[in-house]
């Protein structure tokens, strides 16, 4: 089957005043029909700007996206003149944000911020967007959804209002919807919420969602497929169970290890990966892992790892020692 | 858990309670000069739309002897041609106040309009734009007026786009600094994964908030346009069909009324006229920058 999305070696960077930022190396993700694709990796490590350069969002200059390419549906997105992709956006790929909070215009009522994309798009009038937008509410799950459209975003909560991008981003029915970090600035119960009215969506609806987060416990509960990024590269991917079972990547170990959990027997503090986040000015010639990893060798420092197929299924890890990673695992 | 949860309430009301008294406070100071600005404005238009019933004669025709002091008759006495100056100041009010208007609703389209494409797109078309703002603002405005003026000829569409092609750089500098702010919120950026259109954003989620902004740069620049209007008026380069005060004070110049004791009631009513319309636009745009411009806003919190 083809995938819907492929992004095959995109490269980014940010030309700033102490030279070439490289915030995205060389990635490649592909997404198909009716899957939940996670990303994952902490601040900086290139995930929205991955997602954004997809959407042509990346402000240029100072951004530039140096090579590669991104099929939707066949065609490259990177080579869409300007018109094309506000076809493409909303319509095709839509994108939920981070925080609700700001994501909405203060002085404009929901119902029009919902409709506005349906007037863009599908060419509906206003009564009828209206509509729709009331239909949509109810689909995410907005009580007195009628009365509710004429209201302005600061009469909303903030699972409330996420709920409401959410409708935004459902409107025109797009292919893949991009979530980048939804639930981050939501308290934890909401957090449920809005993952599970994802999870139901997604389902009812099939598309394929790209769902970027820092946080692996939501990526377990939700994601089919994780790809982990470090330092604006993919380090590892593969289905969610084998990445948290079964890492392959010293990362990926590093961050599974850091999260607290309520099964372990083990009382005590939580490991840490030592060190700082890679920043990458100019291409880097070795693993850029390398300095904070435990299992690095002469070689780490002298070579860049390309992604290995490992010893479980499809997981694929860009590190030269997987191998001592299954090992350390049997023990 | 119970002592904390009511120290914050507490806590919460005082800062409402300040808050509205300071809102009190700021709303009184700019009040006065708006409630005083609003009166004279409101007078004056009065004035201008029932010029009709208001003026005791019709100003174009010679309604009583040439250089008669102020009477019964002729509250403001009469002109060199036995005109009737109060009625002429009264339909003066029309042209008057309709250049001041009318070319600063020209600055405030040219002065939004540029502003927003300057922050919208600050890179180069922004540069170059605010490049240009500056050389309009060093431009020394009633030399550049009186040759253009005399350049194009002397009517009231001339007048009118002159006056508003020299006074938008204000509005364009406040409106384009504001929509730098906006350009980097979150919404615009959500609004463009919708796949919104540059012209659709400018249009539909900055233009709405920029406008209540570019409304009391429109008030504040009307008072200077109402003062060029009567500049070039009074050198002679108004439209001749249409007297407005500048062109009052023009041809009492003309006559040599200074040197006589006419000025009294020849030239000081246009000229008070003048000011006090330039000042009650003022006071009204003091009132309303006080409540609208976000940097006012913030230094008093």
């Amino acid at each position: 089957m083809n995938p819907l999305l492929s992004v095959n070696n995109l490269t980014t960077s940010f030309n700033l005043d102490d030279g070439d930022l490289y915030a995205v190396n060389g990635i490649d993700i592909t997404l198909h029909q009716g899957e939940i694709l996670a990303i994952v990796g902490e601040s900086g490590s290139g995930k929205s700007v991955s997602l954004l350069s997809v959407m042509g969002l990346i402000p240029m200059p100072p951004g530039r996206i140096e090579e590669g390419e991104v099929l939707f549906e066949g065609k490259d997105l990177l080579k869409m003149s300007y018109r094309e992709m506000c076809r493409i956006r909303g319509n095709e790929i839509a994108m939920i944000f981070q925080d609700p909070m700001t994501s909405l215009n203060p002085v404009m009522r929901i119902g029009d911020q919902i409709g506005e994309a349906l007037m863009l798009h599908l060419n509906m009038t206003k009564t009828r967007a209206r509509k729709r937008a009331v239909e949509l509410l109810e689909l995410v799950g907005i009580p007195d959804a009628d009365r509710r459209t004429r209201d302005y975003p600061h009469q909303f909560s903030g699972g409330m209002r996420q709920r409401v991008m959410i409708a935004m981003a459902l409107s025109c029915e797009p292919k893949i919807i991009i979530a980048d970090e939804p639930t981050t600035a939501l308290d934890v119960t909401i957090q449920t919420q809005i993952i599970n009215l994802v999870k139901r969506l997604q389902s009812e609806l099939g598309m394929s969602v790209v769902w970027i987060s820092h946080d692996l416990g939501i990526v377990a509960s939700i994601a089919d497929r994780v790809a982990v990024m470090y330092a604006g590269k993919i380090v590892e991917k593969g289905t969610v169970d084998d990445i948290f079972y079964h890492p392959r990547h010293p990362y990926t170990l590093g961050l599974l290890k850091s999260i607290p959990r309520l099964d372990s027997d083990e009382s005590g503090q939580l490991e840490e990966i030592p060190g700082h986040a890679h920043v990458c000015f100019d291409q880097p010639s070795h693993c850029s892992f390398a300095n904070r990893c435990e299992f690095k060798t002469e070689r780490c420092f002298q070579e860049i790892p390309i992604l290995y197929e490992t010893d479980i299924g499809r997981t694929r890890s860009a590190c030269f020692h997987w191998s001592r990673l299954s090992e350390n695992e049997n023990v | 858990m119970k002592t904390s949860s009511l120290a914050f309430s507490e806590n919460s009301e005082i800062s409402i309670v300040s808050k509205k008294r300071k809102r009190k406070r700021r709303f009184n100071s700019g009040r006065v000069s708006g409630i005083a600005g609003c009166t004279i404005v409101t007078c004056l238009i009065l004035a201008a739309i029932f010029a009709k019933q208001l003026s005791p004669y019709d100003p174009s025709s010679q309604s009583g002897k040439p250089f008669s002091p102020p009477s019964a008759e002729h509250l403001l006495g009469t002109n060199d041609i036995g005109q009737d100056i109060l009625s002429e100041l009264v339909y003066g009010a029309r042209i008057s106040l309709t250049i001041g208007i009318v070319a600063s609703i020209v600055a405030m389209v040219i002065g939004t309009t540029v502003g927003l494409l300057a922050g919208y797109y600050p890179r180069v078309l922004g540069r170059v734009l605010m490049r240009f703002v500056d050389i309009i603002l060093i431009i020394p405005f009633l030399p550049l007026l009186i040759l253009l003026a005399a350049y194009l000829g002397r009517s009231l569409v001339y007048t009118v786009l002159i006056i508003g092609a020299l006074i938008w750089a204000g509005t364009a500098r406040v409106i384009r600094s504001q929509v730098l702010t906006i350009v980097k919120q979150d919404y615009v950026l959500a609004a463009r994964t919708i796949g919104a259109s540059d012209l659709h954003i400018i249009v539909l989620h900055i233009l709405p908030q920029v406008l209540l902004l570019a409304v009391g740069q429109f008030v504040q620049a009307t008072s200077g346009a109402i003062l060029l209007e009567a500049a070039l008026s009074f050198l002679g380069l108004g439209d001749p069909l249409q007297k407005s005060w500048g062109t009052v004070l023009y041809w009492a110049q003309v006559r040599g009324v200074f040197l006589t004791p006419a000025w009294k009631w020849w030239v000081l009513p246009p000229g008070m006229l003048i000011s006090l319309a330039a000042l009650g636009f003022a006071l009204m745009g003091f009132a309303l920058e006080q409540v609208i411009n976000p940097r006012l806003k913030n230094n008093s919190k």
